[in-house]
């Protein structure tokens, strides 16, 4: 298991993983909505070549993956992992994606933009991502003339990404914040300073399994660094938020607490079928209880395996073979029982 | 009616000010249009243009220049296919639309002042426009609070920095 999923990362306990994403566009080339298949091919060989001819400056080893050779099971496993969007793997043009060995770094071609650099970090390394990113961002500059201008900044097909091009984000696990209610205060907040709050899968998704995912929705006007200072600062504030929350509701009452902790335990470790929706409740309770010690015998990268694994893409990747959804809930169960046993 | 500042003299000019949905018209004489210095509406105005502007509009038909189709020359993407998609087809349409995009992008994002990262290669370009802008700048203040000679320095040193920009 590669990525951020394989590694405990700082403030583990509440912020999952950390992303910080840049948009950028080759200047005289239509932006991918517009460009003909052979500008497509174009943009694919000179961000390839700026690549692999200088993979060694940052010593990485990078793979790339044709998005037209993909089947839907092998895009949706890459879309599992957040190493690339739904929009990528829906694609109809020439399109794919580098990735580094490890995982952290993904670069996306002719998604909505031409590039979309990316960086994955486990738990809260926001400033080890924008260094990364930045890194990679002057890397491909060498050889590659991105479209910016002095007034607007990096120029993108979507005007919300415009300037800066950067988007910072922070997916966190805030299980008493929202058993508490709280988290509709840390909600509010976010949406007067600006900062984006969606689910488990970005865009247009809903919070599943107490995990949120925070961004900054503005991307001119501001430098990079106070843009992914924000997101910092703001993720600092709901981590303290959360981590008193969870004592305050164990203190209330421990026996109540732990029982709720230990029974979805139980079921993970019993259930013969579990649909993908319960099983991310349940791994939020055990979570919960793995982070505060009640739980012992498990260890946090199993639970990060199970996060993953239990997608649907993932699932049917283990079997090597298409699955309906009854087959797929009960490979899902023997899949949690083998880990969490 | 009057000048809404000095209240003295006849009100022929009227501002409308949109931020945000939010219309705001003040009614001034010419004399307090031009007391009031340049109109920061968000676009650089020069009272010349404006009067200039103003006795256009007043002569020709009444054909409003936004019934022109906006093209872009590059990807022929017009103005009316951005406002039903929200996207733009590329680089140049960021040009070729220029004014038309401020009111959405200062809804979107804000502050439209670029404060980010600057490319490698262009840098140096960049720098010496931005030096040069705020030289200019200078000039339109010095000219104002009619300090000439300092202005005629600031000119002097506008001109070889944009000789500057010509070779580099």
């Amino acid at each position: 298991m590669k990525g951020w999923y394989s590694e405990t990362g700082p403030e583990s306990d509440v912020v999952m993983s950390s992303r910080i994403r840049l948009a950028r566009n080759l200047r005289d080339i239509p932006f991918p909505f517009r460009m003909k298949k052979e500008d497509g091919v174009k943009v694919l060989e000179r961000v390839k070549g700026a690549i692999f001819q200088r993979s060694s400056a940052i010593g990485e080893i990078y793979d790339f993956i044709d998005m037209q050779k993909l089947n839907p099971i092998e895009k949706q496993v890459l879309v599992e992992k957040h190493l690339i969007s739904p929009d990528l793997a829906e694609s109809q043009y020439e399109s794919g994606v580098i990735l580094s060995d490890d995982e952290k770094i993904s670069i996306m071609i002719n998604e909505e933009d031409h590039l979309r650099i990316q960086c994955l970090y486990a738990g809260m390394q926001l400033n080890e991502a924008w260094d990364l990113c930045n890194e990679i961002d002057n890397l491909l500059e060498e050889t590659i003339d991105f479209a910016f201008n002095e007034k607007y900044g990096y120029l993108t097909c979507c005007p919300t990404n415009l300037g800066t091009g950067i988007r910072a984000s922070a997916m966190l696990h805030l299980p008493a914040l929202t058993m508490t209610g709280y988290i509709r205060g840390v909600l509010e907040s976010c949406g007067k300073l600006g900062i984006a709050v969606r689910g488990l899968y970005g865009e247009n998704s809903e919070a599943m399994g107490n995990m949120f995912q925070i961004s900054n929705q503005v991307t001119l006007g501001q430098a990079e660094e106070e843009i992914v200072g924000n997101i910092r600062n703001i993720t600092r504030q709901i981590i303290d938020q959360e981590r008193m929350l969870r004592i305050e509701l164990h203190k209330q009452n421990p026996f109540r607490f732990e029982d709720k902790v230990y029974r979805s335990l139980g079921l993970m470790a019993n259930a013969r079928i579990i649909s993908f929706e319960e099983s991310i409740k349940l791994l939020s309770d055990v979570r919960l209880g793995v982070d505060m010690g009640i739980i012992t015998g498990v260890d946090i990268n199993i639970l990060n395996e199970i996060m993953l694994m239990i997608q649907s893409a993932n699932l049917q990747s283990t079997v090597g073979r298409a699955l309906s959804p009854d087959e797929r809930d009960i490979i899902r169960a023997d899949f949690i029982r083998s880990r969490i046993n | 009616m009057l000048c809404q500042k000095c209240g003295k003299r006849v009100a022929n000019i009227q501002f409308t000010q949109i931020i945000n949905n939010n219309k705001h018209t003040i009614y001034l004489c010419e004399g307090c249009a031009k007391e009031e210095g340049k109109f920061n509406f968000g676009s650089p105005l020069n009272i010349n243009d404006f009067f200039s502007g103003l006795m256009g509009i007043s002569q020709k038909s009444t054909v409003s220049p936004q019934q022109t189709e906006l093209i872009c020359s590059e990807c022929k993407m017009s103005y009316q296919d951005f406002q039903k998609t929200g996207k733009l087809g590329c680089s140049n349409c960021y040009t070729v639309y220029g004014e038309k995009l401020t009111p959405l992008l200062a809804r979107l994002q804000g502050n439209l002042q670029y404060h980010g990262k600057i490319p490698g290669k262009l840098y140096s370009a960049v720098k010496l426009s931005r030096e040069i802008q705020k030289l200019k700048d200078m000039l339109d203040k010095a000219i104002k609070k009619e300090e000439y000679e300092e202005a005629a320095k600031l000119r002097d040193q506008i001109r070889s920095l944009e000789s500057q920009e010509v070779k580099g």
